[in-house]
């Protein structure tokens, strides 16, 4: 019986063991690939800026404090609240909040329609939504400005049709931008709801009915319930990146749709940037994520019951 | 049951269905009565669910009518319907309790939250669930989820109620109480059941009348007896129960009685449904329970064989009979005592049949 448990002990700690080992590369990814560099982030928003670029080895609150207070020219005046970054924040908040809402209300459609096709044709949906992504995002997002610049093909077209009169100002507006975020993001939408969608047990939908519900109370109340963790998943797949995109928000948008993405690149780029107020920004901007995460994670563990 | 002067629950007319070139249900016919408990009884792919499902809305009809009560109902959503249905896997919605299943059809009717409320827990205790409103359908048994099912569906108050193979999920000691149970709650609540199963046993055990389908028709309707005593056809005769089909002919008719010749030269009597002219070739159906062993030669007509195997089966032992050709015959005999039957295998024996234990099939 001792010799027993014995030998049962060394075999689930060789187990132990063994599986240590293999989860070692897991460990040395997320290690050299996201701690690594988020801890040094961290470090380096607390440090002193060197004025061409790169870092002084210096502690200092002064990249944070940029960011939040105006002290004047000099630096000497009584502090006031920074609006210019809030201001951005807020702008890049708003923008892919709606972008996720545009996606939203795309994608649910097209996961939908997708999931309930035959098996072989939902093959066929499913990688036509993901071939344009084969292409480079800056290459798309390129394209998407020459498509909709003031002579470019979409206001030509229209202009021909004799729908417009006058060229429509479409590139450097905030939908310019919505438009760009949309097209990069659309995809990582779709595809969480389709999963969510193929996993759906039709035969609710049937049960409601017969239990008198009408179409759109059977969307509201039993389908959008049962699939909502792919309509979750799908947001935060579509805002995260969204909050903190920079292509579409410099090609396609100006000066006015100026995004925290953009704001953080501009700090690492070239000779003119700040390092420690790059990555402040950056620090913020996470911690805005992981707040938005803690939500989700909450909401999902009271939904596991 | 079924009064002329009543209006039927549901009437189908050449109710037809197809699927491209597969024809799931041909041109049926039929009324289920007020406050029936009908069986649909086939096996698999016989049409009898899809028949529950055009009864539900939701299979359209290739052609013929549907009445429910005297109204045409072949062209309402499911949503229109008065009837409800409980699902072979209950389809209890996941993110809601067992309050709000069974609240959810009567809300959608637009009940007051007192009349709702007042109702839920009148089901709840129907089905004796008091002690799990509160739980979601995952945090349930089989058992418990079924009954949740059959709750919700019989709140709102349906005229007619469908059940899908509604026990098929249970094990069988749950399936047996649930047989009772239901017949139980058909009885008091008055409400006429459409029950769709493939075991014959829950078919017999509970129905008023039971359709027996096969290959999109209906084979017969008739009470758990008729078909089983006096079934229409070989199709009906081999689903329902156990039989021994011999080819036979018949050599004199006399009203329902048959006098046929098997092929080894026996001679048997048999009842018949059918009109049978002499000389016609048919099928005889021998139910194993319905006929005698003698280990000695009896005065009257008998079989004769001898012993080629038997197996203790508890309450009866089932001898297979080897007759003197190469026909065998299985026979049951009760276990009771001063009821135990001596034979050696390779003995000889004799069954004796009753007239009313042989049916002479045409088709």
């Amino acid at each position: 019986m001792a010799a027993g448990t014995g030998n049962g002990r060394t075999i689930s700690g060789t187990f132990a063991a063994v599986r240590g080992w293999l989860l070692l590369p897991s460990w040395l990814t997320i290690g050299f690939f996201l701690l690594i560099p988020v801890l040094l982030m961290l470090v380096y928003s607390f440090l002193t800026k060197e004025f061409r670029g790169g870092v002084i080895w210096e502690f200092s609150l002064s990249a944070y404090d940029q960011f939040l207070f105006d002290r004047g020219l000099f630096g000497d005046d009584p502090p006031r609240i920074e609006w210019t970054y809030i201001t951005i924040f807020g702008r890049s908040i708003a923008q892919a909040g709606g972008a996720t809402l545009f996606c939203l209300l795309i994608g649910f459609p097209t996961a939908f329609f997708i999931a309930t096709r035959s098996s072989h044709t939902k093959v066929i949906w499913l990688f036509l939504i993901t071939i344009p992504y084969w292409v480079n995002l800056l290459i798309r997002t390129v394209s998407m400005k020459f498509l909709i610049r003031d002579n470019g093909p979409l206001n030509e077209g229209l202009l021909w049709l004799g729908i417009l009169d006058d060229p429509v100002k479409l590139i450097n507006t905030n939908f310019a931008v919505q438009l760009g975020l949309f097209y990069s993001y659309l995809p990582f939408m779709v595809l969480p709801i389709y999963a969510s969608v193929e996993r759906y047990n039709f035969v609710l939908s049937e049960a409601a009915s017969d239990l008198y519900a009408p179409k759109w109370v059977i969307l509201r109340r039993i389908i959008i319930p049962a699939v909502s963790p792919g309509i979750i998943a799908g947001c935060i797949l579509v805002f995260v990146p969204s909050l903190g995109a920079f292509l579409a928000p410099d090609l396609l948008g100006g000066a006015k749709t100026f995004m925290i993405g953009s704001l953080i690149e501009e700090q690492f780029k070239g000779n003119a940037g700040n390092w420690p107020f790059g990555a402040a920004a950056s620090m913020i901007l996470l911690s805005l994520v992981l707040i938005v995460l803690t939500f989700y994670a909450r909401a999902q563990s009271r939904d596991q019951v | 049951m079924i009064a002329s002067d009543q209006i039927s629950a549901v009437t189908l007319r050449d109710v037809r269905k197809t699927f491209g070139d597969f024809t799931a249900l041909d041109d049926v016919s039929f009324d289920i009565a007020d406050n029936e408990f009908f069986t649909l009884l086939g096996p698999s792919g016989c049409g009898k669910t899809t028949l529950l499902r055009m009864i539900a809305g939701f299979e359209s009809t290739s052609s013929g009518t549907i009445h429910l009560y005297g109204d045409e109902i072949a062209e309402l959503p499911p949503n229109k319907r008065p009837v409800n249905t409980v699902f072979q896997n209950y389809a209890l919605f996941p993110h809601m309790t067992v309050t709000q299943n069974i609240a959810f059809g009567l809300q959608m009717l637009g009940w007051s939250r007192s009349e709702v409320d007042a109702r839920v827990r009148e089901m709840i205790s129907m089905v004796k669930l008091d002690a799990f409103v509160a739980r979601k359908p995952s945090q349930l048994s089989g058992g418990q989820q079924q009954r949740v099912a059959l709750a919700r569906a019989m709140a709102p108050r349906p005229k007619v109620l469908l059940l899908d193979e509604p026990l098929s999920a249970l094990d069988l000691k749950l399936r047996q109480d649930m047989r009772s149970e239901l017949k139980r709650l058909q009885r008091e609540t008055g409400i006429t059941f459409v029950f769709v199963t493939h075991d014959q046993e829950e078919a017999l055990s509970m129905s008023d009348r039971v359709a027996v389908m096969s290959a999109g028709t209906v084979q017969q309707i008739g009470s758990p007896a008729e078909v089983y005593n006096k079934p229409e056809n070989r199709f009906v005769a081999d689903f329902i129960g156990e039989t021994n089909l011999l080819e036979a002919r018949a050599d004199k008719v006399q009203g329902d009685t048959v006098t046929c010749t098997l092929p080894d030269e026996g001679i048997l009597l048999a009842k018949t449904n059918h009109a049978v002219v002499p000389g016609q070739a048919g099928t005889l159906s021998l139910r194993p329970e319905r006929m005698t062993l003698l280990s000695e030669k009896p005065q009257d007509d008998c079989l004769k064989g001898h012993l080629k195997d038997m197996t203790f089966l508890g309450t009866d032992t089932q001898f297979e009979i080897q007759l003197d050709n190469t026909l065998t015959l299985n026979v049951r005999h009760q276990n009771s005592d001063g009821n135990e039957l001596q034979i050696q295998s390779g003995q000889p024996v004799y069954i004796r049949i009753a007239p009313n234990a042989a049916r002479f099939l045409v088709s």
